[in-house]
């Protein structure tokens, strides 16, 4: 009996709860439950547009998808000087390789790694790489180096929702995880004929 | 005793070092590498270690930990750990197996929670109270995990724990289930279980907390979940908060009737 008396207070609390009241509580959670740290300051909890909406059990609908698609393409940063392709194959190897950066255990938000190994094959005679990810390897080799593959890889690497807001790749340029450099670094090393990636 | 024990699990880890640095050049498989430690696994040094300290009168109330329940009576702990999270009414809250022993700590020996909540990993009251659940964990080790969603605070978690799973934030854009959402996929070498199927989140759920190899450290779940969110690149998750109790309510409700394999043994 006295069990009873204990037990049915929440159950006339959890008929009442709905799944707005649920998604409430999760996103105060998400703030109330975590404390800054070091360069992970508490606005990272903070969700933005596409975050929010890629936070469902299942994608938002294709409208909604083009809609923050336009918004994450107009941030795209395109290079000044028409240069994309220019930077060192060996320097955005180290930039593919490293997927250091951007934790509370980090002392600064600068010189990141691009983590690209994490989730994607990129030289062939890389063994330890992620699944993740699509393949990369060959990549320049298979999709040739017309201004339009070009251009599109730059814009995924800069800002991977512009073309699928829900891709799990994080969004370098634009998140200010890699500079305009780095990227120019990453673009050789997927581009360029004497990279091992297109070997 | 103890002695020729750690000396037996070192000389182990020692051995075992080696075929290590060449494991995932050579296959990208761990399975193999982790059946041969298991018969050694030096949780076991933690375990004792544990033992000891649930038995010692410690705190301001110089007092045992004999009379804590982990929701089976006062100083059971057979088959406790695979029925946690659960609702206790004494505290009016969802508690995981390190929240329930910190309350325990405080409530039974005066050990303030604080200390436990604004400590690190591995140190001071925080490193014994992993102890404490590598004493617990093995007498749960192959009972099925069977986490009570009935109760309607319990439900509640576990629902907060699956939006919390999908709940994308942080520098990269990351959630749980970036990783661990599809089935057969590797970060680098690393197999990630796919924790949104039930034999995913029982691989995850009963194989933690663990020894890792590569670090010789013991590492619980809460443990587990703050690194996974530090790789997350959000802001640090508080011990025993609520979004890590919510998580590993997810997690092993997701995993019921799965054997526990605690403790487990990492890379």
């Amino acid at each position: 009996m006295k069990k009873l008396f204990i037990a049915l207070p929440f159950v006339l609390g959890a008929s009442v709860a709905n799944a707005d009241q649920i998604q409430t509580k999760v996103e105060q959670m998400m703030v109330s439950s975590f404390k800054a740290n070091g360069i992970a300051s508490i606005d990272r909890q903070k969700q933005d547009a596409v975050q929010k909406a890629c936070s469902g059990l299942t994608p938002p609908d294709a409208e909604t998808m083009k809609k923050l698609e336009a918004a994450e393409m107009a941030t795209i940063k395109w290079p000044s000087d028409g240069n994309f392709t220019g930077g060192d194959w060996k320097e955005g190897q180290k930039i593919a390789a490293s997927g250091r950066g951007l934790t509370w255990t980090d002392k600064t938000p600068d010189n990141n790694g691009g983590g690209c190994y994490n989730c994607h094959a990129m030289d062939p005679k890389e063994v330890s790489e992620g699944t993740i990810g699509p393949s990369l390897e060959g990549y320049a080799k298979l999709r040739g180096n017309s201004e339009e593959v070009v251009k599109y890889t730059w814009g995924k690497l800069w800002n991977s929702k512009a073309y699928n807001a829900c891709s799990d790749m994080p969004r370098n340029g634009y998140g200010g995880i890699l500079t305009e450099e780095q990227i120019r670094h990453v673009m050789a090393y997927l581009f360029d004929p004497a990279s091992p990636v297109n070997q | 005793m103890k002695k020729q024990l750690l000396l037996t699990a070192l000389g182990a880890a020692i051995v075992l070092t080696a075929p290590l640095a060449t494991a995932a050049d050579d296959e990208l498989n761990f399975d193999a590498y982790r059946e041969m430690l298991a018969d050694g696994n030096p949780a076991e040094l933690f375990e004792m270690e544990g033992e000891e300290l649930w038995r010692t009168a410690r705190g301001p109330k110089n007092a045992t930990l004999e009379q804590c329940d982990l929701g089976l009576g006062p100083g059971v702990v057979e088959g406790a750990a695979a029925q946690l999270p659960r609702y206790f009414a004494d505290t009016d809250k969802v508690q995981d197996l390190e929240s329930r022993l910190m309350h325990c700590m405080e409530a039974q020996q005066g050990i303030p929670s604080a200390e436990i909540i604004n400590g690190s990993f591995g140190k001071g009251e925080r490193g014994k109270l992993a102890a404490l659940v590598a004493y617990v964990v093995t007498h749960s080790k192959g009972k099925p995990i069977a986490v009570d969603l009935s109760h309607p605070k319990v439900k509640e978690m576990y629902d907060m724990g699956e939006r919390v799973f999908h709940y994308r934030t942080g520098a990269m854009d990351f959630a749980c289930s970036s990783c661990h959402s599809q089935d057969d996929k590797r970060i680098r070498a690393t197999q990630l279980p796919n924790i949104t199927k039930p034999e995913g989140a029982a691989a995850g759920w009963g194989s933690w907390p663990a020894y890792r190899v590569s670090n010789s450290q013991f590492w619980t779940m809460q443990h587990r979940l703050w690194d996974c969110f530090r790789q997350q690149r959000t802001a640090e998750p508080v011990f025993a908060s609520d979004v890590t109790i919510a998580l590993s309510v997810f997690m092993a409700g997701k995993g019921n009737g799965a054997e526990a394999q605690w403790p487990g043994v990492k890379r």
